[in-house]
């Protein structure tokens, strides 16, 4: 099968926006990962911020992002049979919503821990939950049952994506290519 | 017959001697103190301290204030913060279990605004602050209840609170703001 004509690319924003915010989401969950056993010290400190500020951007990158999604058409699907088109919608579908239900969990989690998210240490974000230890354990759950949900979608979305173009040879990742070819 | 002139002039002469000290009410008092993490404020509370304020509101220079504040009770409201604040690096609980304060003068700053100056002893440090202090009272008689409330910045570093690593004030602003609300009963009329 020939590659799918350029029109149906992505447009800048949207390709950028993936690739922006697939950096910034790896980067996060694998801080978050490792931040949460270190022992109390200034590193650790310093890493719960940097992930609260990148969560804080993930989040209004990702309101960017779905605003572009629903005022645009995105290119065509490749052909494939009509499972697989359900499963890859469910799964963007799965996506979207996590992108603003992981960092929504994490910024309630840390209101509810008594600490306030103030993005970049200048920028306050109101606090929709008050301060409480019960509340803070099930959020902190919580925030990291969605993050780990994330990941799986995310491992299945790139393992969709390389199949489609190594082995259907469909050209799949031509559509969210950074540069033209 | 001296001494009995001077017994009697001692207790003819009432602006000298001390006020009878108020009582603090516990339930309506608190002492808070917050801190800055990388801009993020962090809220505490003191759970525990005793006051003696023998304060006549229209006397205020004959007065006193003195407090003692059970550093052991300092607590954050996260498992975490409040584990380490004990530790020697902070406020070094098991060495100086007592945080205090006693006033040198007591000044009138307006209605009901009063200025207390007086000794910080944190962690074995003594450093000289000056306190505002709003007084408002409600009720008459025996039910009368007074509330003082003021807030104070302190430099957290003049105490070494938080040393070696955590001396860095980018990380940890070595401004800490201290808060307090106390109820009290049997204070003067204002």
């Amino acid at each position: 099968m020939n590659a799918i004509p350029t029109t149906s690319r992505y447009s800048g924003l949207a390709i950028a926006l993936h690739w922006l915010l697939a950096l910034l989401i790896v980067g996060t969950f694998c801080v978050g990962l490792y931040m949460h056993e270190l022992p109390f010290s200034p590193t650790r400190l310093k890493l719960y911020n940097w992930h609260k500020w990148a969560g804080a951007t993930i989040l209004a990158l990702s309101a960017l992002r779905l605003l572009w999604r629903l005022t645009h058409r995105p290119p065509v699907d490749p052909p494939m049979p009509a499972w697989q088109r359900l499963a890859a919608h469910a799964a963007h579908g799965a996506l979207y919503a996590l992108f603003f239900a992981v960092p929504l969990a994490g910024w309630a989690y840390s209101s509810a821990a008594g600490f306030p998210v103030v993005v970049f240490g200048v920028l306050p974000l109101p606090d929709f939950v008050a301060p409480d230890r019960a509340l803070a354990e099930v959020l902190k759950q919580r925030h990291a049952t969605l993050a780990f949900a994330l990941a799986a979608v995310v491992t299945l979305h790139v393992a969709a994506a390389l199949k489609h173009h190594f082995i259907d040879r469909d050209g799949l990742l031509d559509r969210m290519r950074p540069a033209r070819r | 017959m001296a001494f009995a002139a001077a017994l009697l002039g001692a207790v003819a002469t009432p602006a000298l001697a001390q006020p009878k000290p108020a009582t603090l009410q516990t339930a309506g008092s608190e002492i808070a103190f917050t801190t800055k993490q990388m801009g993020v404020p962090v809220e505490g509370k003191f759970g525990k301290f005793t006051a003696v304020i023998a304060l006549d509101p229209k006397k205020p220079e004959a007065g006193s204030v003195a407090f003692t504040i059970d550093t052991g009770s300092a607590r954050f409201g996260s498992p975490e913060l409040d584990a380490e604040v004990p530790k020697a690096t902070w406020l070094n609980v098991p060495k100086f279990p007592q945080a205090g304060f006693q006033s040198s003068s007591v000044k009138a700053a307006g209605p009901g605004r009063f200025e207390v100056a007086g000794k910080l002893t944190i962690k074995g440090a003594v450093q000289s602050v000056v306190v505002p202090v709003q007084v408002t009272q409600a009720g008459t008689g025996a039910g009368a209840t007074s509330t003082a409330t003021g807030s104070f910045i302190i430099k957290r570093l003049a105490f070494k609170v938080g040393e070696n690593e955590w001396a860095d004030t980018s990380m940890l602003a070595d401004d800490v703001q201290i808060r307090f609300k106390l109820a009290l009963t049997g204070l003067a009329p204002l």
